[in-house]
């Protein structure tokens, strides 16, 4: 049940000498003054000054000024490993709730295997909970794939959600922080990028366990060395 | 004799100052984003929803997403209870709130989509909508929707012939000499640029620049309160 991250995750374990170049801005708020600097993702230039477009952490990455949003609705992307419930059964496929503003669809030769179309609902029934990949994000709707590792229908366990802007942290670098949490409870996770998550565990107490470290992580906003806090956390609660 | 320095207020507040402010973000754990802004005794709150699916389809846009807002006085927020439900004064309060926030709003990146705005006010002793508007404007930016910039209003005005800023309601109804004037104002925070003007009453052209001078320089106490609320939100107890 691996994800793809395609987008780098956020500095989450970063020295401290560049979280200390982080700092929280509001929508006009002017973030530096210079001509040196680059304006980057949610930010914009106006005059010498670079100045935030969002509500988030604005952090110098060399020349170039970012803006990470820490508030929000799932904006969804290609490639974002998403997770779902079968809202409707078509004829040519399955329309899928992903909790975004535009609509998702599951085309029938989008699923690994061949399926009947007379007996959709035996594969995937309305109701069900999947892990999908966006294939594309047109003007109106997304299209989703199951062709791919680790994706497919959810069974047992339960899902949950937690702030969209708020996944990159909960899969950490390179996975280490949802890693990191699998090890210790023993549960398997799937984190969609649209905030939904998966938890199933040899029994409850580990997987309720592993949803509160996940929460746990995705109400930190500003720390940095999130890992052995979450560790500590670990020692707290065992 | 009289010079408009003189004019007492009835809660003995200066002619330009504004009734305390309370601001604070994430007030509604379900929305998206949600504010609660306060002038004195009138309480808004704001919840945003989206950018999500817009019904009926008609409505949509395909170059730019929709913004709507929802204004309301909750029923117990008035002395006599308010029948539940729009009215033709909420519509149009609604609609001048709309206007006022969408400069601000960056609606081109979500084209087909609506961002939902409601505004309820909890409390109302005058100056609701400017007080909406101020918690609308904090309640999109903690949705993380991309904006120019955030909106601050306020609502200065004139009792007889003393200018005065952020009316209450014993001010509103104030009715010697010219009675009472009240002129809702709303502008970008750090641009000069009005995005709501309104005015009840009476004023002579010239004394309008008064007001304004006033508005300017009571927004930028409130765009002071909206950013502390805002960066609060992120670190309640300080940094650790």
């Amino acid at each position: 049940m691996e994800n793809e991250i395609k987008e780098a995750p956020e500095a989450v374990n970063k020295p401290n000498s560049s979280s200390s170049k982080r700092k929280v801005v509001v929508p006009g708020e002017t973030i530096v003054d210079g001509e040196d600097y680059l304006p980057g993702e949610g930010t914009r230039r106006e005059g010498s000054k670079i100045v935030a477009s969002k509500f988030g952490l604005a952090e110098e990455a060399g020349r170039v000024i970012k803006l990470i949003s820490i508030f929000g609705a799932f904006v969804p992307r290609r490639n974002n490993v998403v997770i779902g419930r079968v809202s409707d059964i078509t004829h040519a496929g399955w329309l899928i709730d992903i909790d975004s503003a535009s609509s998702a669809f599951l085309p029938i030769e989008e699923s690994p295997r061949f399926i009947n179309r007379n007996e959709m609902d035996q594969y995937l029934a309305i109701g069900d909970v999947i892990s999908a990949k966006i294939w594309t994000v047109k003007g109106k709707g997304i299209d989703l794939t199951l062709k791919g590792k680790g994706l497919g229908k959810l069974e047992n366990g339960f899902i949950f959600r937690i702030i969209p802007s708020r996944v990159p942290r909960v899969i950490g670098r390179e996975g280490s922080m949802v890693n990191l949490i699998k090890e210790r409870t023993d549960c398997s996770i799937t984190v969609g990028q649209n905030g939904w998550i998966w938890i199933r565990g040899q029994s409850i107490e580990t997987e309720i366990k592993a949803r509160k470290a996940v929460e746990f992580v995705a109400n930190k906003v500003h720390v940095s060395g999130l890992t052995e806090k979450v560790e500590a956390w670990f020692e707290e609660n065992d | 004799m009289a010079t408009k320095n003189e004019f007492k207020r009835v809660d003995g507040r200066k002619l330009d100052e504004m009734r305390a402010i309370t601001a604070k973000v994430g007030v509604v754990p379900n929305a998206d984003g949600s504010a609660m802004f306060a002038f004195g005794d009138t309480v808004a709150i704001a919840a945003v929803y989206g950018p999500r699916l817009l019904h009926p389809q008609h409505m949509q846009n395909p170059q730019k997403g929709i913004l709507r807002v929802a204004y309301d006085l909750m029923s117990f927020s008035v002395y006599e209870r308010k029948r539940p439900g729009p009215s033709r004064r909420s519509k149009e309060i609604s609609k001048v709130t709309e206007w006022a926030l969408e400069p601000a709003v960056d609606l081109k990146a979500f084209p087909n989509t609506v961002i939902d705005v409601q505004i309820y006010i909890l409390q109302a002793d005058a100056g609701t909508r400017t007080a909406g508007i101020n918690a609308a404007s904090m309640a999109l930016a903690h949705a993380g929707i991309p904006m120019k910039d955030l909106i601050c209003s306020v609502a200065p005005g004139k009792n007889g012939q003393a200018i005065i800023s952020d009316l209450n309601k014993e001010e509103e109804d104030y009715d010697e000499g010219e009675g009472a004037t009240d002129f809702a104002v709303a502008k970008l925070a750090n641009q000069d640029e009005y995005t709501l003007m309104q005015m009840d009453g009476k004023i002579q052209p010239e004394r309008v620049k008064e007001i304004l001078d006033i508005a300017e320089k009571n927004c930028e106490t409130i765009y002071d309160a909206q950013k502390k609320a805002l960066k609060e939100v992120v670190n309640p107890e300080g940094k650790k």
